[in-house]
């Protein structure tokens, strides 16, 4: 039983196309909306969207992106993030994040906040990330 | 007309001399004499009213932005921050002006929250709707309140410029996101009359 588990697990069918890397949050006080950021790296021969995220931490998460348009800066939801086979997509600084919204307890710096990853293949990925102060630059 | 007598002599020079291109005083845009200089009424992060008086003596840098705004506005606070940490002990004779666009939901006390979270040497202004607007019209600084999204909340559009004005107030330089931080503060440095 444990083996066909474990075989089941090793299978291609199974295994995570995505993987996630270098995450933070940047923290902002007075339970302000913060920004989460990481780097998607899809190492399949199919390309894999992030569709959604949610968190134990916060009340909301949404997917978001600053856009530059004509001076301008704003932000708009997204549905999903593309991330090409054997490629990668970054939520960063000034383009993609998470909107971590309504905190459900004080975070500070130096806490790990925990976050799923929910992917289009079905496939999800629990990550704790790690809470940096305001003015980080990374 | 000045500038064209001027520009044509250069250009002679430029000719006659066979050198290299003529060094650029500034690596910023130079608005110096097309935009007023610095004036507002607004309220300040601890709640007192104040002028663009209270900053005379300081180089100013000025931003517009929210505290509601998780991504643009913290990397560019953030830009600002590193700025101040290169300039070292020039970084007191600056202030950054961070105006909100956002005044009914950024009071006093969010704004010192907001703004200290990044740097000692920022401070948040806040108004009336029409005090904010004023300023911002001066400067030509767009903003618009966005629809409310599911949960309440709303995002302001803005303008990422960054203002930058001499000890008297009179504005001198443009500054954009995509200005490496090297060149803002080779440009304050020179400013202030330090070596660059
Ligand atoms: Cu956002």
């Amino acid at each position: 039983m444990l083996a066909l588990a474990a075989a089941l697990l090793a299978s291609p069918a199974f295994a995570a196309a995505i993987t996630v890397q270098k995450p933070w949050v940047r923290w902002l006080p007075a339970g302000l909306p913060a920004a989460g950021y990481a780097t998607l790296v899809n190492g399949s021969d199919t390309p894999v969207s992030l569709v959604g995220a949610r968190s134990p931490d916060y009340g909301s998460v949404m997917i978001h992106r600053s856009l530059d348009r004509g001076g301008m800066e704003r932000m708009v939801m997204v549905n999903a993030i593309p991330v090409p086979p054997h490629s990668r997509a970054a939520l960063a600084p000034g383009g993609y994040h998470l909107m971590l919204m309504q905190p459900r307890h004080a975070i500070r710096p130096g806490m790990r906040v925990s976050v799923r990853f929910e992917f289009s293949d079905g496939s999800t990925i629990d990550v704790a990330m790690p809470v940096r102060p305001a003015n980080a630059s990374g | 007309m000045k500038r064209a007598v001027l520009l044509t002599m250069l250009a002679v020079l430029f000719v006659l001399g066979g050198c290299s291109a003529p060094q650029h005083r500034w690596k910023l845009t130079d608005v110096r004499g097309h935009l007023p200089d610095l004036a507002f009424t607004l309220t300040d992060d601890t709640g007192r009213v104040v002028d663009a008086h209270a900053f005379r003596g300081k180089l100013v840098l000025l931003y517009f932005g929210y505290t509601h705004c998780p991504d643009v506005c913290p990397l560019t606070l953030t830009h600002l921050h590193v700025l101040m940490q290169r300039l070292g002990p020039l970084a007191d004779r600056t202030r950054v002006l961070f105006v909100s666009v956002d005044p009914a939901r950024d009071t006093p006390a969010l704004l010192h929250a907001y703004v200290n979270a990044f740097d000692p040497h920022i401070t948040g202004l806040t108004g009336t709707p029409a005090q904010i607007e004023a300023l911002a019209k001066r400067y030509r600084v767009a903003y618009n309140r966005g629809p409310t999204l599911p949960g309440g909340g709303y995002e302001v559009a803005h303008s990422a410029g960054i203002y930058i004005f001499d000890d008297r107030g009179r504005a001198r330089l443009l500054a954009t996101d995509a200005d490496p931080i090297s060149a803002i503060a080779h440009d304050v440095r020179v400013l202030l009359g330090a070596a660059p």
